[in-house]
Parts: C-alpha cells; sequence; structure tokens
C-alpha cells in the first residue's frame, strides 16, 4: 500500500516537473526580453542592467534552478509589466474565474445530467436524440462564438442582460451560459454511456424482478454506480477549463485568469503567462487527484 | 459457445438498428464534407469579386433578404465593404487547409509516439506517459498564444502549435490499442518466427491501427479548426490580407451590434464543419471499436 502510494506521489512530482520545465522554457524562447521591454531606444548599458536585475545573465541551468526553488516556496516570480508579484495578481483573479467555471459547471451538471439519464433510459427516444445533439452541438460550436451570440440576442436584441463585465448575478449569466455547454456535452453523454451499461447489469433485472419502481432503481441504484465516470469528467472538465475561459472571459470582457494571461501574452510579459501556466497545472494536476482520491473514498473496489 | 453468442447478437434488432444510424450518419456527413471542400476549392475567384476589396460606399451592407441588401453582396458586406460571401469561400479554403495539416502534423507524431509507448512498454511507457500527463496538463490556449506572441503570427508556426498541442491525446489512445495488439496471438507468432521489432511495429501493430488513427485524424480536423478559430479571434493566428472564418469572427466582434452578419455566417460555417468531421469521426470511432459496436 505505502509502495503504490510512494510510487503514485512520485509519479504525479515527476509530471509536474516535466509540466514546469515547459512552462520555464516557454519564457525563454523568446530570447531577450529587455528589448522588448525597453523599446528600440534604450542603450546597450541600459539592457545590460535590467538583464542583471532580471537574473537573466545567470547561466540558463541556475536561472532554471531558481525558478524551480522559486515555485516550491511559492514565488512564482514578478511582472514584467505590473512591478508586482504574479502570485499575488494570479490569487487576486481566481476568484472572477472560480465563480465563472463554477457557475458554468453547475448549469452543465444540472441540465447535462438528467439529460444523460433520460437519455439512458429511453434510448432511441426524443430525449435520446436531444442528448446526442447537445453533445455533439457542444463539442462543435467555437465557444467565443456562441458568446458573441449570446450578447446579440440578450444584451443588443432584447436587453435583458448585461453584455460583459462583472458586479452582480446577472453579469454571471451569460459567461455562465456560454461557458457550460461545452462540460455539459461531455456530462450529458457520459452520463448516457455509464448510465446504459448500468442499466444492463443483472441487479436492475433482479431489482426490477423485486418490483422496486422505476424511479428508484434509475436513481437509487442505476445512477449511484453510473455517478463515478460522472464525477470524474465534471472535475477533470473544471481543470480543462482554464483554456476555455480565456476566449470567455475576452467576450464578456470579465476580470479573471485568463483575461490577465491575455494582456500578459499582448504585452510579451513571459514571467507572468509562465506563472499562469504553471498555476494551471499544478491545479489540473491536484484536480485530477482528487478524482482518484475520491474514488478510493466513494467505491471500495479501487482502494 | 462465445462465438455462438456473438451471432445471436449479430441479428438481434438493437444492433441492427444503431449499425444502419451509424452508416447513414457516415453517408450523410461525408458528402456534406465533400460538398463544402469542392465549393472552397473550386477556382470560383473569376465569378466572386476580391475577398480583401474594399468597397468603401458599401459598408456593413445587410445580406440581399433584408431591407438595404443587393445581389452584389449576397451575404453583406463587411466593417471597409468587403464582400462576405467571397470572404466566406476564401476563408473556408484557408480554414480546411488548416485543419487537414494541423490534424496531420498532430496525429503523425502522436501515433508513432502512442505506439512506441504500448508497444515497448517498460521505461519507455513510463516516460512517455509522463509526457503525455504533463502535456494534458498544461492549459493548451496559453501555450499556444505564448508561441505564436514568440514566434510572431505565420502558418508554420500555427502548424507547431497545432502539432505540440493535439500530439498527446492522439498519443494516449494509439498507446492504449497497440497495448491491446501486441498482447494478439499473430503478434506472439511473429516474433516466435523471429520477425524484427521494426518489422512487427511497421507492418503489422501500425496496419492494425489504421482504422483507429482515421477517426482520431477525423475528430482532429475539428478541434483543429475549433483552435485556429480560437487564436485568429484572439488575433493570434491568420492575419489579414488572409482570411479565415476564425480571422472573419474576430473582425465580426468589432460590429457586431450593427453588423450582425459579419459574425453570423463564418461561424455557421465553423460549427458546420466541425460538426460534420466529429460525427464523420465518432461514426469511424465506434466502427473500429468492437467493444462499442455491440452497443
Amino acid at each position: 500500500m505505502i509502495r503504490r502510494i510512494l510510487i503514485r506521489v512520485a509519479a504525479v512530482l515527476v509530471t509536474l516537473l516535466i509540466a514546469i520545465s515547459i512552462a520555464f522554457a516557454l519564457g525563454r524562447l523568446s530570447g531577450d526580453p529587455t528589448a522588448s521591454i525597453l523599446g528600440p531606444m534604450a542603450t546597450e548599458g541600459q539592457r545590460a542592467d535590467l538583464r542583471a536585475e532580471l537574473g537573466l545573465d545567470q547561466p540558463l541551468l541556475l536561472q532554471y534552478f531558481d525558478y524551480l526553488g522559486g515555485i516550491f516556496t511559492g514565488d512564482l516570480g514578478n511582472s514584467l509589466q505590473f512591478y508586482q508579484p504574479n502570485l499575488t495578481m494570479i490569487l487576486d483573479r481566481v476568484p472572477f474565474t472560480l465563480q465563472l467555471v463554477g457557475a458554468g459547471m453547475l448549469i452543465a451538471i444540472v441540465i447535462g445530467v438528467p439529460l444523460g439519464v433520460l437519455a439512458a433510459t429511453r434510448e432511441g427516444s426524443w430525449w435520446d436524440r436531444a442528448a446526442s445533439a447537445l453533445a455533439l452541438l457542444g463539442q462543435s460550436i467555437p465557444v467565443f462564438w456562441l458568446g458573441m451570440m449570446l450578447v446579440l440576442l440578450f444584451a443588443v436584441q432584447w436587453g435583458l442582460l448585461p453584455a460583459g463585465q462583472s458586479g452582480s448575478v446577472q453579469h454571471l449569466v451569460l459567461p455562465a451560459l456560454t461557458m457550460s455547454l461545452y462540460p455539459m456535452a461531455h456530462v450529458a453523454r457520459l452520463t448516457r454511456a455509464t448510465m446504459s451499461d448500468v442499466l444492463r447489469e443483472p441487479y436492475i433485472d433482479a431489482a426490477r424482478a423485486r418490483g422496486l419502481s422505476a424511479g428508484s432503481i434509475v436513481w437509487k441504484h442505476a445512477f449511484k454506480n453510473a455517478s463515478l465516470p460522472v464525477l470524474t469528467i465534471v472535475v477533470l472538465q473544471a481543470g480543462t477549463l482554464l483554456s476555455g475561459a480565456v476566449a470567455v472571459e475576452y467576450v464578456y470582457a470579465w476580470p479573471g485568469l485568463g483575461q490577465l494571461a491575455l494582456q500578459a501574452i499582448q504585452f510579451r510579459d513571459f514571467p507572468l503567462v509562465q506563472a499562469i501556466v504553471v498555476f494551471g497545472a499544478i491545479t489540473f494536476v491536484l484536480l485530477n487527484q482528487l478524482v482518484d482520491l475520491l474514488h478510493a473514498l466513494i467505491d471500495p473496489r479501487v482502494r | 459457445m462465445t462465438e455462438a453468442i456473438a451471432a445471436l447478437d449479430e441479428v438481434t434488432p438493437r444492433r441492427i438498428r444503431t449499425k444502419r444510424a451509424r452508416t447513414s450518419v457516415f453517408w450523410l456527413s461525408l458528402p456534406l464534407l465533400a460538398i463544402a471542400a469542392t465549393v472552397v476549392i473550386l477556382p470560383l475567384t473569376g465569378l466572386l469579386p476580391d475577398p480583401n476589396a474594399q468597397d468603401l460606399d458599401n459598408t456593413l451592407a445587410p445580406p440581399v433578404w433584408l431591407a438595404g441588401g443587393t445581389w452584389e453582396h449576397p451575404l453583406g458586406t463587411g466593417k471597409l465593404g468587403q464582400d462576405i460571401l467571397s470572404q466566406m469561400v476564401a476563408g473556408g479554403r484557408l480554414t480546411l487547409f488548416i485543419g487537414v495539416v494541423g490534424a496531420l502534423v498532430a496525429i503523425g507524431p502522436g501515433t508513432l509516439i502512442g505506439v512506441v509507448a504500448g508497444y515497448y512498454r517498460g521505461w519507455v511507457d513510463i516516460v512517455i506517459s509522463r509526457l503525455i500527463d504533463a502535456q494534458l496538463a498544461l492549459p493548451f490556449i496559453l501555450i499556444a498564444l505564448a508561441i505564436i506572441a514568440n514566434r510572431g503570427n505565420s502558418l508554420p508556426v500555427l502548424f507547431l502549435v497545432l502539432a505540440l498541442t493535439g500530439w498527446a491525446p492522439c498519443a494516449r489512445v494509439t498507446r492504449s490499442v497497440a497495448m491491446e495488439v501486441r498482447e494478439r496471438q499473430f503478434v506472439m507468432g511473429l516474433r516466435a518466427a523471429g520477425a524484427s521489432e521494426p518489422r512487427i511495429v511497421f507492418r503489422h501493430i501500425i496496419p492494425n491501427l489504421i482504422g483507429t488513427v482515421v477517426a482520431l485524424g477525423s475528430l482532429q480536423v475539428g478541434t483543429a479548426i475549433l483552435v485556429e478559430s480560437a487564436l485568429s479571434f484572439l488575433g493570434m493566428g491568420v492575419l489579414p490580407p488572409d482570411v479565415s472564418w476564425g480571422a472573419m469572427l474576430s473582425a465580426g466582434q468589432d460590429v457586431l451590434t450593427n453588423a450582425w452578419w459579419v459574425a453570423l455566417f463564418p461561424g455557421i460555417a465553423i460549427t458546420s464543419v466541425v460538426l460534420l468531421v466529429n460525427l464523420l469521426g465518432d461514426a469511424l470511432l465506434t466502427h473500429n471499436d468492437p467493444r462499442k459496436r455491440k452497443r
């Protein structure tokens, strides 16, 4: 058991190390950032000073270990553009992105799960077709275009909801709805697939033979067993939503992490880009581990 | 006994029904895609105005069926009076090209890496699996944006980005299929007969994966088109004078409130093409997966 846990922890650490190294390489790809920071009028002396200040005159390997050491002590470097610690700025934005991702996931679950269950219990019915259509559409629509069209209808045409920025629940509705379609498609699709598998298990026939009501069979017996993969996809989708958040936050001028990342990229603020990538990767890997832990807690067979 | 059961499975009504549905999906999406490809590839430039030609007397003209629309610009015009229809055709050409090449550059290395990991197992597999996990953990759109910000916007850089962000999911699937194929009896037979490892991999394992790879490739075309459109939308993909559907969406956002048609048509085009490729990919994937085929 302990051996298994150790192997697990090692694998996670290696994955993180590789991801962090890729992020580091990404930051160094740009060559000399001092040219873009100081502009074309700067003298070579000024550039050299800035390079020294940023630690870029050190050997690459030393920079790498410095950077790794920083991450372990919670130091993600400073932004070139805002002159602030990257971590502080990231943490300032995280609540906004969390709101967006959380609300989006909630909508995805509230619509996706019942739709998937209905589709599985009534295979070939209109519910089933609706679930398939939703699953396909959700994976095919460009998220930001959906956002634009929702703005056009609900904000411009009907004036029901604000078109952008944050501050109230009304401001959250459109971005969260936009955000929810992609995970909703996955949730509905997976719920349908696992439920239709579970419903073919012999114990479901047994429950039916004992005269249990259809509702009790579907929700208490079948869905309980189908919920594990659904839970997995929910958490994993939440991890990948950072990528989706970039476009959605851009469309709605939502002040989250994605917006910060875009600003950083536009200003060639590579320390900040790097920090956000590292932050995203760590969050994703930890969420993955959380899923496995939850599996072990819910399903004794996994332990 | 099991064969007899399998034979019975063959004739159950559900199987026949789903098989028919799948085949019809396949035969529906393939010709529609072919039509879309033909339309954008045909040399229609003689019939249509130059997609970049500016008609400053006719900026943001509405489509023909709305008040003020003319047959001169059936789908209306953009901010500088560019004809939306010819932009759709020219943009479609570049978008589909990026989709197909973007899928190939991701699927090629992805398949090879996946097969090597799945076939050789051992430490090679351990290293590759960690790499796949690490790649999947990174927020890909940020990676893509960072690389493009560094290297500049150009088609080769775009393909590099699509390859870097697309190989991992493909490698993960081909790895598991290769792992399953290597345990089949004919592979053991080949090994016992003294066939060399590269020969087994290239002549026997990979051909057995072709179906899966084609299906993955089809799905990857959809992903590549979506990635391109997102990057172009954020101003980091295709830039003028080149036109792609994603770049058209980006132009459409600026004029969304007074000229919705600029953003509507390319969005519908992207959604329909990606939908069709996904349908095709799903049908192919189900066809190649005996486990799913039984459903």
